[in-house]
């Protein structure tokens, strides 16, 4: 890669004097207006007695922008398929179970967009914490200290049964022992994974 | 930029990232405690109705009512 940067800086030596401004982050970027000026004049000319319909856009709140200071607080949004279990909550920071390994999460966090391995979520507010097993997903960290986690599913660690996850670890390792394709390996090692996971999780 | 970056062991093995995914939610589901497993389960359940075509022709469709390991 920095092969090919060095050969394209030599290849177009003017057309690099005239590059001056480098591209934005999407965080830096001022809101996306939420209508667009243009149609809704158009529509009015047009139409003058109905209002003009409502975009997808005009329904998005834009991104709020990165305030100069750090903010006391995150804010985080986590959903799942099916629900949204916090929404704009504000704490003072998130354990997220990346596959990298823990990572906590404060206010005023590197932009970091994080793969999630099945582990423990917690979020820390004061002195509380909730505790969550996430299956897998994804973990968004913004430069204004918004953080949106998402998860396939997501349960509080008080509503998994031990018996049933020793149950499962133990044919889960005789499986992946026992197996002979790829892809029973595979699976058989993603239950390993999982499993274990929740084992730590309950005695964790 | 290495473009043969250690892979994980599920895309070795031909998985998609949705198909790992989606083992792994069905294993936590049926981790769960009773009322919120059967809650877990019925809410993942998938209805749908199979046709099959042969020679322009469809055959007579099956209503299937899936469990997401099946």
């Amino acid at each position: 890669m920095i092969r090919r940067v060095a050969s394209s800086f030599l290849r177009r030596p003017v057309l690099a004097l005239s590059r001056t401004s480098v591209r934005p982050l999407s965080t830096d970027l001022p809101a996306a207006p939420s209508a667009d000026a243009a149609f809704v004049e158009a529509w009015r000319k047009a139409v003058p007695n109905i209002e003009p319909p409502k975009t997808p856009l005009s329904f998005m709140q834009p991104r709020l922008p990165t305030p100069s200071s750090i903010p006391t607080r995150l804010t985080v949004n986590f959903v799942l398929p099916y629900a949204s279990e916090l929404s704009h909550k504000e704490v003072d920071m998130v354990i997220i179970p990346a596959t990298t390994g823990q990572m906590g999460v404060l206010p005023g966090h590197v932009s970091t967009i994080a793969e999630l391995k099945p582990g423990v979520l917690s979020v820390h507010e004061g002195n509380d914490v909730t505790k969550y097993f996430i299956s897998s997903g994804f973990a968004f960290i913004h430069a204004n200290s918004y953080a949106d986690i998402i998860a396939v599913e997501a349960v509080p660690v008080g509503h998994i049964d031990a018996a049933l996850v020793q149950k499962g670890l133990v044919e889960f390792t005789q499986k992946l022992s026992s197996a002979s394709s790829d892809l029973e390996k595979a699976e058989a090692q993603i239950g390993v994974d999982v499993y274990s996971a929740l084992n730590s999780a309950l005695s964790g | 930029m290495a473009s043969n970056a250690a892979v994980p062991f599920w895309r070795a093995a031909g998985m998609t990232y949705i198909t790992y995914s989606n083992i792994c939610a069905n294993l936590v589901r049926n981790c769960l405690k009773e009322p919120y497993k059967t809650e877990a389960l019925t809410r993942e359940k998938v209805h749908f109705s199979i046709a099959t075509w042969n020679d322009g022709k469809a055959e007579k469709p099956v209503l299937r009512s899936d469990t997401p390991e099946d």
